[in-house]
């Protein structure tokens, strides 16, 4: 595709542009700056990507992950401030998701161990890993917060705090996996995955291409469980203090 | 009237504060073996705060709690609940069926609890064994209250703690409570604090009562002191007008 043939697709910029301003949205801002931001920012890993592809260095390889990790921190950390050192908590986790699915998926040669493979894949997972993580802190903090008189219950009848928090775990956990357990059951009907799109898009074979999709779901499901379960018991001993007492305040 | 009194819980000079307001301004007090001392005073003076302090849900910003002359924090603090048990003013319930809440305790220690046992205890409340297996969710607010003070009866506390516990009861069940608690606090030598917005009660079951207001300990005392008080706060209090 050709830069001129790709300029056309800003007709689909203009549609709800001028919708909005026709129906007085008030979305005309907002739209430019995402249509600006998304060109520069894909425009920048496009070229980045081609860049570490070429030289096939693994120092590169690792600095993109490193890079996926730093940003995907960032962005799910602010889900969690109340919880005392959630940052280097949703790392951690986001390092052994990302170490134990490469293993796997290297270590086994289920994929080749090249750049092409492993970034785009990282940063499916790593993607995956970041919104699990925000989206258990998000029903983790609420549980605990609607649920203090029975965790104080528990407390004031001999539990543990393990025991008194064990309720809002689980069904946190629980609450932030359905998503990616429910998107799959439903995959390919209506919607046809991204990467596989992509990968049709780009002339490879569809069932090859369905054979890569398959990879990434048993690997998202991977990434859904180990991210919540890690985040979670990594978390939830900051709530107490060393007298087993709840703190006052998520 | 000289009479030998065991403190059983001592609080000295604790006060109680958040980041934003102090709960609890610099209170002292003892509390002695097998008697029922009663908390009054309005809502918002700090007893369910002073309550949680004596099972350390809470723990004081300054001062100390002493639990039979030791230090709070010397005590481990599963084993300081199970002795120094408290029924919650809002009787929380947990999912499940009334057995399975009355089980709690037993549950948290990875024992069973025989069916039998749950239908003394219930018994003892004043509701009957068709209750075992309803859903505890289902109860009115009454009932709930029974089961919650059951549940708390569980561990065999030496030290009951007890939150405006008949709040939600009909007048005769109020009757069935207090005179269950009377009876348990006589046959075991039970020490109880027993909060109550009521002031006949606190003179129909406390031997001893403090009055709080505004996170004070004005006054305490045998419960007479409620009566023919000097204090002018206490006078209004006990007549019904609760301002201050
Ligand atoms: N967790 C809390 N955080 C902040 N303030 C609280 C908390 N619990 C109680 N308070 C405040 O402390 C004061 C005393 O509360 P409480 O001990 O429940 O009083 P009482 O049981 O006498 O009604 C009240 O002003 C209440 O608003
Ligand atoms: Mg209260």
């Amino acid at each position: 595709m050709s830069y001129t043939t790709l300029s056309l697709t800003l007709i689909f910029v203009l549609i709800p542009l001028f919708l909005s301003k026709t129906l007085k949205l008030g979305l005309e801002k907002d739209t430019i700056i995402a249509t600006v931001r998304s060109i520069i920012q894909l425009l920048i890993v496009g070229y980045v990507l081609k860049f570490v592809f070429e030289t096939e260095s693994i120092v590169y390889i690792l600095l993109m992950i490193t890079l996926m990790i730093v940003a995907a921190t960032l962005n799910a950390r602010k889900k969690g401030k109340a919880i005392k050192g959630i940052t280097w908590k949703i790392a951690l986790t986001l390092i052994v998701v990302e170490v134990v699915t490469q293993g796997i998926l290297l270590g086994l040669h289920i994929v080749p161990a090249t750049a092409q493979y492993i970034i785009p894949i990282s940063g499916m997972l790593i993607g995956n890993s970041m919104v699990l993580s925000i989206l258990f802190l998000n029903r983790f903090t609420a549980e605990v917060e609607s649920s203090r008189d029975q965790i104080e219950l528990i407390l004031s009848l001999g539990g543990t705090p393990k025991q008194a928090i064990h309720k809002q775990l689980t069904n946190s956990i629980k609450a932030s996996m359905i998503p990616t357990i429910e998107s799959q059951k439903t995959i390919g009907l209506v919607q046809l995955p991204g990467m596989m799109s992509g990968q049709i898009i780009g002339g490879a074979d569809p069932v090859q291409a369905v054979q890569f999709q398959i990879l990434i779901i048993f690997g998202l499901l991977t990434t859904a469980a180990l991210s919540s379960i890690m985040v979670g018991f990594l978390s939830y001993p900051t709530l107490f203090n060393e007298r087993m007492q709840i703190l006052k305040s998520v | 009237m000289t009479q030998f009194h065991e403190t059983v819980i001592k609080f000295e000079n604790v006060c109680y504060e958040t980041e934003q307001l102090s709960i609890l301004n610099n209170v002292s007090g003892e509390f002695y073996k097998g008697k029922i001392t009663t908390l009054v005073g309005p809502s918002g003076a700090g007893k369910t705060t002073l309550l949680k302090l004596c099972n350390g849900l809470y723990s004081p910003t300054s001062g100390e709690v002493y639990i039979q002359n030791k230090p709070i924090n010397s005590y481990e603090p599963t084993t300081l609940r199970r002795n120094v048990g408290i029924v919650l003013q809002s009787a929380p319930i947990l999912k499940g069926t009334v057995y399975e809440n009355l089980a709690l305790p037993y549950t948290l220690q990875n024992k069973k609890f025989p069916k039998t046992e749950a239908i003394k205890f219930l018994n003892n409340v004043g509701l009957d064994e068709s209750f075992l297996h309803r859903h505890a969710e289902d109860l009115s607010g009454g009932q709930r209250q029974k089961v919650s003070i059951a549940r708390t009866f569980i561990n065999h506390p030496e030290v009951l703690l007890l939150d405006e516990i008949t709040s939600a009861l009909d007048p005769s069940s109020v009757n069935d409570i207090e005179q269950l608690i009377l009876k348990i606090n006589q046959k075991y030598q039970v020490t109880m604090i027993w909060i109550t917005h009521n002031i006949e009660q606190a003179k129909r079951v406390g031997d001893y009562t403090w009055v709080m207001m505004n996170g004070q300990l004005l006054e305490s005392g045998e419960t007479n002191i409620l009566w023919n008080n000097s204090n002018k706060y206490i006078q209004n209090f006990v007549s019904g007008v609760q301002e201050v």
